[in-house]
């Protein structure tokens, strides 16, 4: 069956939409197209991103407004090739864009936004959604980097033989919005009416499964055909939760000609995607005048360094630099001040509020708390201005390119090494990077061996260690600086061995594509590196805030309570708290690994994040006007440390235990806020608590080795 | 005789034209979908620092693809018909 074009025009004009609602648009395009750029210039800060319910794939909702100011919905779909999905995020597009969710309805129209540069392959795309049988925008975007390049394309005939408004547009600069704008303004759009050629032994299927779509699955004539379509293409589809499943006998009548055509021989999707592209071809003959040169442009000269066997790994190692260098040095500036003012305040609160357990709730629960917090902010918002703008020059597909070699060796894929690298910096923004890994268990394990980089927050902890195990200044800098770099190798040799094991045992899969599109170079627009960067911080607060901040209550809470009868130090109500019972229920766990219940109290308190290890041993051997944050002086308390001893007198805090605590903090999961992120990035609580477990496992496991070893070794 | 080879012996600079890949599995439906196509032209552009992934220029963009799918891409060198 084929769509007969000329009734198209006539019968199926779009009804103009009744007074209380606007249509639906949503917005389709391939990645590197400049999809996001003309999504902000149409609805600015009008917009709304949450979850598709069961997934975690962005939904983007924003508004827009008519030419006579009524207001607009558009959906921002993620960037795919194809509505034959291969990943989370591109399964939501072919869903929302065939009505498979109940979450949200099927859009009433379509823009498809095109890098003009790059025609014949983003028409494979728009080609798919013709199909669809709704009305269609195609915006022509870069249309100045197009004719730069030489290209000259009659956009009124583009217009004709599609029969729909195909508008050219400069995203960047805001050119040819307001003709979008007009064109979503109309009442009445017209269906497409290309034509293509179904090839004839696909034909009949083409129709057998239209018709038991229509009538086993309650499709429309034109959709049943599309989905026929893609049917046909997709040869081992992505179901994400929320999709709803074909009929039987639409599945067994797919089945049938399957098996039939596996018999014959006939490549089916094959040949279908070849018809497409045939047509495209043909379309583009019609509409292209002169074709962009396609010599070695400015993008492939810079390749020819950034990507250079030897040059490549210098720019990379100079970009990465760069990047921590910025985020320890900048970040350190907000970081001490967010410390300051969490503490004026809290030391405000305490000033104005008569002492008791309501002003102990806020000082030491809540407003901490939020400091807790808040303090990540800095970092967070650093390193996801450096991620955006190495994705909009295109770098970051080029790190992926120059790493995948590495990452294959354990399963993964280029795509990894970006998220990875950042989780030396925090976790937290590493984990909120793997969006960009299509495959969902690629980065389900790139997401489970992240918190084994070693973070900055481990990094006060490193250095109490460093100075109990190597005091005074006779010891060379080359010794505590190699201490300091063993446990970053740990660190990073674990996430690579897990990620290893992960990938042969636990998460199984095919090995990753490496399919990957290189785009040229680009100068990023800083607003919307800036908009990427806030909308990541402000889903890192509303997402994680709530509960980090519910965490920390409970971590005071079992710090302060059951009070100690009559005026306490803090150190003995620290002892007589909660906190201190589980040091001492957990002593028989930890005393293999030569810990005993004091550390215990810092083991449990510093779940809130790592550096809480360093005041609570503060507190616990107490050590007086001990300011904590990252500059205090650490030689009062270093000094009480080498004081503290077992009850029978053997020093507590013998070399040997100080490096078993450091290895300690490389593994164990001793962070509430990656605890939470995880959770919300996976969508459930079954990864963190196996994370939580196979981390500390492996903590006491290795400590256990290390102390019990050393000892017999007379350490 | 047309010189026939693999897309993954294909040295570096050279253009050739796509002739045969397989029809399954996701790498190949994704690089169909993608453009490449038996009759596109190809050009191996460069291939990483470490010698795998590959990348490629079809219908006038770049792409990567890994090694162990381009021994499955036979391709016919422009010019050697």
């Amino acid at each position: 069956m084929h769509l007969s074009g000329a009734r198209v025009m006539t019968e199926f004009v779009q009804k103009p939409a009744g007074p209380g609602r606007s249509p639906v648009y949503a917005l389709v395009g391939n990645p590197n197209c400049g999809k996001s750029t003309l999504f902000n210039a149409l609805t600015g800060l009008k917009q709304k991103v949450g979850n598709y319910p069961g997934v975690t794939v962005e939904k983007k909702i924003g508004t827009t407004y008519s030419q006579h100011g009524r207001p607009i919905t558009v959906i921002d779909l993620p960037g795919t090739y194809s509505l034959a999905a291969r990943s989370p995020d591109e399964a939501i597009v072919r869903d929302v864009l065939f009505g498979r969710r109940a979450d949200i309805a099927q859009p009433d129209r379509i823009i498809c936004i095109v890098d003009t540069t790059n025609l014949e392959r983003n028409l494979y795309l728009v080609h798919q959604v013709l199909d669809l049988g709704r009305p269609v925008i195609l915006v022509l975007n870069m249309m100045d980097l197009a004719t730069n390049a030489g290209l000259d394309l009659r956009v009124a005939r583009l217009e004709h033989e599609l029969g729909i408004p195909v508008i050219p547009c400069e995203a960047v600069n805001s050119k040819g919005v307001l003709e979008l704008r007009l064109a979503m303004s109309r009442a009445d759009l017209p269906l497409p009416r290309h034509r293509w050629d179904i090839p004839a032994p696909i034909a009949p299927a083409v129709a057998e499964l239209q018709a038991s779509l229509v009538e086993n699955d309650g499709k429309q004539p034109l959709i049943a055909r599309a989905e026929a379509l893609l049917l046909l293409t997709d040869q081992n589809p992505v179901r994400v939760a929320g999709s709803m499943p074909l009929s039987e006998r639409t599945s067994a009548i797919l089945a049938g000609w399957k098996k039939r055509w596996e018999g014959e021989g006939v490549d089916w999707s094959g040949t279908l995607v070849k018809s497409r592209y045939d047509a495209i071809t043909r379309l583009c003959a019609e509409v292209v005048q002169r074709a962009a040169s396609t010599g070695p442009g400015a993008s492939d000269r810079i390749d020819s360094v950034v990507v250079h066997p030897l040059w490549g790994w210098l720019v990379l190692g100079a970009i990465m630099t760069v990047l921590f260098l910025s985020i320890f040095t900048l970040a350190e500036y907000p970081m001490n001040w967010i410390d300051a003012q969490v503490a004026t305040l809290g030391a405000w609160v305490k000033g104005v509020m008569p002492p008791g357990d309501l002003r102990d709730l806020i000082t030491d629960g809540a407003i901490a708390g939020v400091g807790g917090v808040v303090v990540f902010l800095p970092q967070i918002l650093i390193l996801f201005f450096f991620l955006g703008l190495l994705e909009s020059t295109g770098y970051m597909a080029r790190a992926a390119f120059i790493m995948d070699r590495l990452m294959s060796r354990v399963g993964l894929n280029g795509k990894s090494f970006i998220p990875l690298l950042s989780s030396y910096a925090c976790a937290i923004p590493g984990i909120m990077a793997t969006r960009t890994i299509e495959d969902t268990k690629d980065r389900l394990v790139t997401i489970l061996v992240a918190p084994l980089m070693s973070c900055s927050a481990r990094l006060p902890v490193y250095l109490l260690m460093i100075a109990a195990l190597l005091p005074g200044d006779r010891v060379s800098v080359g010794a505590k600086v190699g201490l300091m770099l063993l446990m970053y190798a740990l660190g990073t040799f674990g996430a690579f061995g897990f990620a290893w094991l992960f990938k042969k045992y636990l998460l199984k899969g095919e090995p990753p594509l490496m399919i990957m599109e290189l785009p040229p170079y680009r100068l990023p627009r800083m607003k919307d590196v800036l908009f990427h960067m806030l909308e990541r911080a402000g889903l890192f607060l509303r997402r994680a805030g709530t509960i980090i901040l519910g965490i920390s209550i409970v971590l005071w809470f079992l710090t302060a309570y059951p009070r100690h009868p009559g005026s306490a130090t803090p150190q003995e109500q620290i002892a007589h708290s909660f906190a201190g019972t589980a040091g001492r229920v957990l002593e028989p766990v930890i005393k293999p690994l030569g810990f005993d219940w004091r550390i215990g109290i810092g083991l449990v308190t510093s779940f809130a994040a790592r550096e809480v290890f360093v005041s609570s041993m503060a507190v616990v051997f107490s050590v007086d006007h001990f300011e904590g944050g990252k500059h205090a002086d650490i030689t009062p308390l270093r000094t009480a440390l080498k004081a503290a001893i077992w009850p029978d007198g053997r020093p507590l805090f013998t070399p040997l235990v100080c490096l078993t605590l450091m290895i300690y903090y490389v593994f164990a999961m001793q962070c509430m806020s990656t605890v939470v992120v995880v959770k919300r990035e996976t969508n459930s609580w079954r990864w963190p608590l196996f994370q939580t477990a196979y981390m500390t496992g492996t903590a006491w496991l290795v400590c256990f080795v290390v102390f019990q070893g050393g000892r017999t070794l007379g350490f | 005789m047309a010189s026939t080879l693999k897309l993954s012996q294909l040295p570096v600079g050279a253009r050739a034209t796509i002739r045969e890949f397989p029809g399954h599995g996701p790498a190949f439906l994704r690089l169909r979908e993608m453009g490449v196509l038996p009759g596109t032209a190809i050009t191996l552009m460069r291939t990483a620092p470490l010698g795998d992934p590959l990348e490629v220029r079809v219908r006038g963009y770049n792409l990567t693809l890994r090694k162990s799918e381009a021994e499955h891409v036979v391709v016919e060198l422009a010019g050697g018909q």
